[in-house]
């Protein structure tokens, strides 16, 4: 069993050295369909990155009627901080939605405008529930459940920025998704060129292993080799190009477009490749298996 | 060994290569398969091995019905198979050590029992000194030697030839059919199909002639039939 591994390993070797301008051809479309879908798959990291960093500001303030004590406001965000899309909730008690107001107003120095009212605060039936969504896409059906709680008088909320950051977010999804699924059908089918090409190269000696007893996994186990050895090598180059540029293009744009500095927030290099490494070398694997077995299937039969 | 029952044959265009074939080979025997070109041999030939499928009746190797066989169970029946072709398949690219221990590698047999078995075979068709040699560096009579002995290294119970003088002059096909009576005699089945006449005079054993997909005759010691 052993001998046959490594009988199917030499020969997948020696199919890819005979077979050497078309494997670099195949090495080389899948380097180029790894690496666009390496570029974009950071771009849409990066982009979902600071969707979700942006999302995490879209807030929804929910404000209490006037008989409602301090306590039950506190037991109302509790159950909103209990919900799975809220990611966190800031409660405002009216003594600090006065402080923030002044801040932010008066912050020049007219506090003695202000020096009277502190003892009589206007805003004292302003205390809120600050909530922050993690999914924004469900913000509507917690503005629902909080209406329908007691107690609670009113809730703001922006539903074109959360709807929005929804649809961009899901529209980038799909054409990502389009584009991958494109960019593997053409890597498939070269690999099943290449293979088939080295099928009609042996077919002499694919034809006598079949008299001679052969079995079918025998048979296609080089090929198979071979396919898989082309898809490996075609998604390391890519990454290690990416990982070599990655840090590069994050300082340069930081660089050049500091005015975009509060916007532009990137992903630690370390958390893109380590979803983006195991993803490259599973889909050129997967597209080296695919396209020998597909092609195998469907030239080489005991 | 071998039994045919009312095989037919009808390819997909509509030519009946075989038409109500019996055969019955015994263990041990030497056979020749005789017909004109078109008369249904390499039908005939593909069918033993399984390459086609009889459009209609059994046949049986070994006492196995081999219509029923399941696909992955093929190359377990082919290994009890030795195969020679008039055009030798060898690999090119393979010493003809190589070429005799592709055979072995194929099966998995390991290393130590290849390094045992392949000089052995070649000593067997004369062949020891040219383990080293290219395929393109031996005569038609060398090449068909080391076609085999490729197919003996195995030690298959039955030695199917597809026409193994067809490339040979006179000299080397009488030669590779002294080796195959050498080889029957040492109890492998051979099955010889040839339309090479006077070899199957010479050789006085049983001939079975095919013509239009039907066996005309099945006679010992020679030719009786013209073909």
């Amino acid at each position: 069993m052993i001998g046959r591994m490594f009988y199917a390993i030499r020969q997948g070797f020696k199919n890819i050295g005979r077979n050497r301008l078309f494997s670099l051809a195949s090495v080389g479309t899948i380097t180029a369909c790894l690496f666009m879908f390496g570029i974009f798959y950071c771009i849409v990291a990066n982009f979902q990155y600071m969707v979700h960093a942006a999302e995490s500001n879209v807030g929804v303030t929910v404000f209490f009627d006037e008989t409602v004590t301090e306590d039950k406001m506190l037991e109302i965000q509790r159950l909103i901080d209990a919900r799975e899309e809220v990611s966190s909730t800031n409660y405002i008690s009216a003594d600090d939605a006065w402080e923030n107001f002044k801040q932010d107003y008066f912050a020049d120095g007219d506090e003695g405008i202000l020096a009277g009212l502190d003892q009589d605060n206007p805003l004292v039936d302003c205390a809120s529930v600050q909530v922050y969504l993690a999914d924004t896409s469900r913000q509507a059906e917690l503005i629902s459940y909080i209406e329908s709680l007691e107690g609670v008088s009113e809730v703001n909320a922006s539903d074109i920025i959360a709807e929005s950051f929804t649809n961009f977010s899901r529209l980038i999804g799909y054409v990502s998704l389009g584009i991958i699924l494109i960019l593997v059908f053409v890597a498939i089918f070269l690999i099943s060129n290449t293979v088939m090409i080295g099928i009609a190269v042996r077919k002499e000696e694919i034809a006598i292993m079949k008299y001679i007893g052969a079995t079918d996994l025998f048979v296609r186990g080089p090929f198979i080799v071979e396919g898989m050895t082309i898809g490996l090598i075609g998604s390391v180059i890519p990454v290690a190009i990416l990982r070599a540029l990655y840090p590069m293009v994050v300082d340069f744009v930081l660089e050049h477009f500091s005015i975009l500095n509060r916007i532009l927030t990137f992903m630690n290099v370390n958390d893109v490749f380590n979803i983006l490494i195991p993803i490259s070398l599973a889909i050129g694997l997967g597209i080296g298996f695919i396209g020998s077995y597909m092609t195998l299937r469907k030239h080489v039969r005991v | 060994m071998i039994v045919l029952d009312n095989v037919c044959k009808t390819y997909s265009t509509g030519v009946s290569a075989l038409n109500g074939v019996n055969l019955r080979i015994r263990k041990g025997e030497f056979v020749f398969i005789v017909g004109s070109s078109g008369s249904g041999k390499t039908t005939l030939f593909k069918l033993l091995l399984k390459e086609l499928e009889p459009t209609s009746g059994r046949i049986y190797i070994n006492s196995q019905n081999i219509g029923r066989l399941r696909r992955r169970r093929i190359p377990k029946m082919r290994r009890g198979i030795g195969v020679v072709f008039q055009d030798f398949r060898l690999l090119k690219d393979r010493n003809v050590y190589e070429n005799i221990a592709f055979a072995q590698r194929v099966v998995g047999k390991p290393a130590k029992v290849i390094k045992e078995t392949v000089p052995q075979m070649l000593a067997l068709v004369g062949l020891a000194d040219k383990a080293e040699s290219l395929p393109g560096e031996l005569s038609g009579g060398e090449q068909q030697r080391v076609s085999l002995a490729r197919a003996l290294v195995n030690n298959p119970p039955i030695l199917l030839a597809d026409e193994p003088t067809g490339n040979l002059d006179p000299a080397n096909a009488w030669e590779i059919m002294k080796l195959l009576e050498d080889i029957n005699k040492r109890g492998t089945t051979v099955v010889v199909v040839t339309h090479n006449r006077d070899i199957v005079e010479r050789m006085q054993k049983r001939v079975i002639t095919i013509d239009k997909g039907v066996v005309i005759s099945d006679e010992k010691g020679g030719i009786t039939n013209d073909w």
